[in-house]
Formats: C-alpha cells, structure tokens, sequence
C-alpha cells in the first residue's frame, strides 16, 4: 500500500455575495481511505471541491495536503502534488477524441517541450488501451469526445482521472446519467482504487453510497453535519430531517 | 496525425506542395524575355512576394487564435517591428549615398540635427543583427505582454483589446521623429541588402525566394507544433482552460510560448515585406492592419495553418483587384466578408472543401 498525504480542512469557510455556501466547515480523508459525501442540492459539496482544488479560495481556514498548503498554490501545482479531480459537469475537449483526451490527463512530464517532443511509448499506449477497456471506450477510440452520450462523457472524465494517476482523486457526482450496471462497475472501481489512493465522492444516490460501503459524510448548509458509516448516519435524526427524511 | 484519416491528410499535403509550386511562377516567368506572351511584370513579383509575407504573418496568428484560442489584435505591431528593424539595417545600408552625404547618419537624422548615432542604433550595420532583432524585438514584446495578460488569466475580449492597445500606442510611439525611427516618413530610399542594389532582377527574386522559404519553413515549424501533444494542449486550452490547469499543465506558460513563437513568425514576415516593398513607416502598426490580418485567416479557415495562406492570399488578391478600381469600396467589402465569413463560413474556404475539428 501506498503511504500517501492525508488531506485535512478545517474551518473553511467561503462566502459568494454574503452567501455562506461553506461554513466552518472540517474535514479529514487519511490516506487510501474512501469517503463518501452527500447532502442535499447547494449543501456545499462543489465548493468543497473547489476550495481543495484551488478554483475557489476560502475567506478563512486550513486546507492542507500533506505538508502543503493549498490555499497557496494555484489549481497546476494542486495538481501536480497528486489531487486529480472529476467534474460535476463532465468537462474534457470536444474536439480532441477519446484517446487524445486521455493521453493529455496521462501522468507525463508536463513542461513545454516535454510536450513537443512527447511520443507515445508502447508502454503509454497499453495504459490508454487499459483504461478505456476499463471504462468501456475501447471502440470510441478514434471519436471526438464532443460526440459522447452523456454516460459516455461521465466515463471518460473519470478515465482521465484514472490517468492521472493521483494521489486523492475527487469524484463529484459520478454515476449522474449512467445505467444501474454501470453504477455498480463505477462503485466497484472506486472501492478498487481506494487503498493505493485516496477517493473523496460526493454523490446523491444512495444506493451507490451504500454500494461503497465506506465512511459517510454529510454535508449541509456548508458544514458538516454528521458523520460515520452509512447505517448510523441513517439513523441520525438530524439527517432525516434535512436529508433523507424528504 | 491523429484526428484526421490518412485521405484528408494527402490531400493536404497535396495543396501544399500545389501551392508552392504556384508560387515558384512568378520569378520563373519573370525571368522570360519581355516579349514573350507568359512573361509576369516585375510588378506581380513584386505584389506575389508580399502576398507571401502576409502569407506568414496570417499563419503566425492561426498558431495563436486558431489553435490557442489567443485573439490577437495586434500581430501588425509584431510585423511592424520586424520591419523595422530591417528598415534600421537598410538605412544604415545606405551610407554616405544619402541626400546630405553623412557616412554615418541617416538622412532624416542629419535633417533633425542628430550628432551621432542613438545606441539603439547600434549594430544594425550587421545583417545577422538585424534579422536576430527582428525575430527578438516582437518576441520580447509578446513576451511582456503575454505574461502581464496570461498570468492575469485575461482572455477573450479583453487580450484583444490590449493587443490593439498596444500597437495603437506603438503607431503614435513610431510617429514621434524624437524616438529616433524617421517619424512619420519612416525609412526608405534603400539601396541595397548583403551588397546586392534591390533595384536588380535578382535582388527581386532573391527576396521573393526567401519569403517563399521563410514560409515554408514557417509551416513546417507550425505543423510540427500543432500535430504533437503540445498542439493538442493548444487545442485543449482553446476550449476549456481551466480544465487544463486541473490536469497539472501551467496554461501560462504554454501560451507564453505559442505567442511569442507567433511574434517572433510575424517580426520574420515584417523583415521580409520592407524590402520588398521598399518602405516602412508607422502607418504599418494602425489597428486596422491588425483586424485585416485576423480576417484573413478567419476568411482561409482557422486552426488549419493552410486555410491562413490561403485567406492570406485569396483577400489580398481580391484587395488588390478592388483598389485598383474602386478603392472606397475595400473596407466595405472587408466587412462584409468578415459577417459572411462569421454568419456562413464558420470553418472559412477551407471548410468548404473538408470538415475537420471545429
Ligand atoms: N461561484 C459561485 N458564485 C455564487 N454562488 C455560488 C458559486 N458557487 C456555488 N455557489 C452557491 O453555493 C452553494 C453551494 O453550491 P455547491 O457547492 O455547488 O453545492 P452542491 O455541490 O452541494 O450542490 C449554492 O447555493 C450555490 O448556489
Ligand atoms: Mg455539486
């Protein structure tokens, strides 16, 4: 096993126009552990990943990665100490195909000449098949991602992210969109993964929480309302009321 | 190259190699005899050899709009630079032939009452000088610039807005007879480059073969670029940038380079034009010099390289045919290209003939 960072917030608090959307919010992930989130819509969850991303900086708060502080850096260094993420809103390039939007999330040099002078190695070449026979975009190869069904567009997202080969890897809202088959395939790859690498996914759907069968976080109005596994998270009067009671 | 079937990519290479061939016409031809009926006036040469200049500098923003998604509206300031710093090499070709006779100074130095040469003048006696300036002057310059606007994160409207900022600001600069740079007229009566008189049919030729070479070697810089991963990232940053920035890429630096790369094509293609046409005065930096270039290439197909060489040539041809009639019509007709270019030909002329990734 991989002995990794462990990522740790605490008291983030970000506000948009005076609008609290996290609040004080604290949060610990060791490393290779596999965390859910979930709450309802605008509890924060977006924002959280944004804040460890570097997209958005909290008012006030730690976020740190290890050693690093990540409300110092910038969204590139984020990425490369190993924080790999995947979009709410599956966003890759339209107009690359499949296989070329893989090969830019590949873990590569990434300097510009690196990039000039890059050839596909065989070795690179089976990592990008495997990963698409993984996602089941083997024969989707040669299209241009702007094509893709929306499913599709979930997969390839995570497929890039599985090419980054990241330390954590934030996963928001991935199985929007997908058949129930494929839900349980993305629960079971996630379970697969986590160990070698940390794994943060925010989800609505239950079922696919209860599929991870890991610790629960629950997130409202910014902050975090409770937390443990599923069963007990359940059983928390404080979630049914704002959650899973309605 | 992945993305486009092995057919599309011949066919490519084909119009190419077509069009060089084109254009190896018009000093062959003009080499005939006087009488005879395919000979080509020293006049289309001379028209043909700037078409090619511009020809570089449309493919020196396709590399940056059409790839990188960089609108810049002021690559005429990049070419102006190179040309001048040819210009600079020139007059300081022209030694004591000048109306007042300086062995030095040039003449509308001598007619401002300059003492000596001012230090920036300074080693544009020596051809490899001069052509290093005009690729460093306009690299250096998009180098600031595009590290205050990218680092910025400013994109879109707004870099085009700076960009024409700046070349307007480097016009009015230019037109000032104390920068040293001949003000308003600018510089020529030249006599001659590497010891050639540029009055001469082989001075003629010379010059058009070079900016044949230079822009093939332009397109060759580019096609390597943008068929390697570097290219795809270009692409990458064009559609969503800061999706690049999450997967670890530092964006600024990869427009950093691509933009001063372009300069750096445009200052090659502004060295080339001046002695060609045999002058270079402010009026080269006006804003809408700019705006023309960008309308070519939105014209030929952006993202294509090819479809910049062929607006570059295609709009001139029909600029040149048009001035020679009805010369208030030309900006008229600009416009209209650009709305028929923007509302029907999103992919240009080159769209006509192949679909390729938008
Ligand atoms: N950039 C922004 N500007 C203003 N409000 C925002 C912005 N991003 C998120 N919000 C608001 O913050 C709250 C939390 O949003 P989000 O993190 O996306 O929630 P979740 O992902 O849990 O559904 C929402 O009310 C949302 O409208
Ligand atoms: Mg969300």
């Amino acid at each position: 096993m991989k002995k990794g960072a462990s990522l740790y917030l605490d008291g983030i608090t970000v506000t948009f126009d005076g609008f609290r959307a996290l609040n004080n919010l604290s949060l610990i992930v060791e490393p290779g552990e596999l965390r859910a989130v979930i709450g309802p819509n605008g509890a924060g969850k977006t924002t959280m990943m944004d804040v460890i991303t570097g997209k958005t900086k909290p008012d006030s708060g730690t976020a740190r990665f290890g050693d690093h502080d990540l409300t110092r850096l910038d969204e590139t260094r984020i990425a490369n100490l190993g924080i790999g993420r995947k979009f709410q809103k599956p966003t890759m390039f339209d107009a690359l195909t499949v296989f070329e939007n893989l090969e830019l999330a590949l873990k590569a040099p990434r300097g510009t000449l690196a990039a000039l002078h890059w050839r596909l190695s065989g070795e690179a070449r089976d990592r990008i098949e495997e990963v698409m026979a993984e996602t089941g975009l083997m024969d989707r190869a040669k299209d241009r991602a702007g094509i893709l069904s929306h499913g599709q567009r979930q997969w390839l997202e995570i497929g890039m992210l599985l090419m980054q080969d990241p330390e954590l890897l934030l996963v928001d809202e991935p199985v929007a969109g997908m058949t129930d088959q494929e839900t349980e395939h993305t629960a079971e790859l996630l379970r697969r993964i986590a160990g070698k690498h940390s794994v943060v996914v925010v989800e609505h759907d239950l079922e696919f929480v209860r599929a991870l069968g890991r610790k629960v976080t629950v997130l409202h109005e910014g902050s975090v309302l409770s937390e443990g596994p599923i069963e007990q998270v359940q059983e928390d009067p404080r979630v049914i009321d704002v959650y899973l009671g309605r | 190259m992945p993305g486009i079937s092995a057919f599309r990519f011949n066919l490519r290479v084909a119009l190419i190699a077509l069009i060089f061939v084109l254009l190896l016409l018009p000093p062959l031809l003009n080499a005939l005899p006087a009488s005879h009926p395919l000979r080509v006036s020293d006049f289309v040469v001379a028209v043909t050899g700037k078409w090619i200049c511009y020809a570089i500098l449309a493919l020196s923003i396709d590399l940056a709009w059409g790839y990188a998604g960089i609108l810049s509206l002021g690559h005429g300031a990049f070419f102006a630079l190179g040309g001048y710093a040819m210009g600079m090499h020139l007059m300081r070709n022209i030694g004591n032939r000048g109306v007042y006779g300086h062995p030095v100074l040039p003449d509308f130095m001598v007619f401002l009452g300059y003492k000596e040469l001012p230090w920036y003048w300074l080693g544009f006696e020596y051809f490899p000088f001069a052509m290093l300036m005009a690729l460093l002057v306009p690299g250096a310059l998009a180098g600031l610039v595009g590290w205050l606007a990218f680092r910025s994160r400013i994109t879109g409207v707004y870099l085009s807005i700076i960009t024409q900022a700046m070349t307007y600001a480097l016009m009015l600069a230019f037109f000032r007879n104390d920068m040293g740079f001949g003000g308003n007229n600018g510089f020529t009566d030249f006599k001659d480059l590497l010891g050639v008189p540029l009055n001469t049919p082989s001075a003629r030729a010379g010059l058009y073969l070079a900016a044949l070479g230079a822009l093939l070697i332009t397109l060759l810089i580019s096609a390597y670029t943008v068929q390697s991963k570097f290219g795809r990232l270009l692409i990458a940053i064009r559609d969503a940038e800061s999706r690049v920035r999450f997967l670890g890429y530092d964006v600024t630096a990869f427009k950093l380079f691509v933009f001063v790369l372009s300069a750096m094509m445009a200052g090659l293609a502004g060295a080339l034009y001046v002695p060609i046409v045999g002058i270079i005065n402010p009026g080269e930096f006006s804003p809408g010099n700019s705006i023309e270039a960008v309308v070519w290439v939105a014209f030929g197909g952006r993202g294509t390289l090819i479809g910049a060489i062929l607006g570059a040539f295609s709009v001139n041809a029909l600029k040149t045919w048009l001035t020679s009639f009805a010369p208030d019509l030309w900006l008229l007709v600009l416009g209209g290209l650009f709305i028929i270019v923007t509302l029907f030909l999103p992919r240009g002329l080159i769209g006509l003939g192949w679909r390729r990734r938008s």
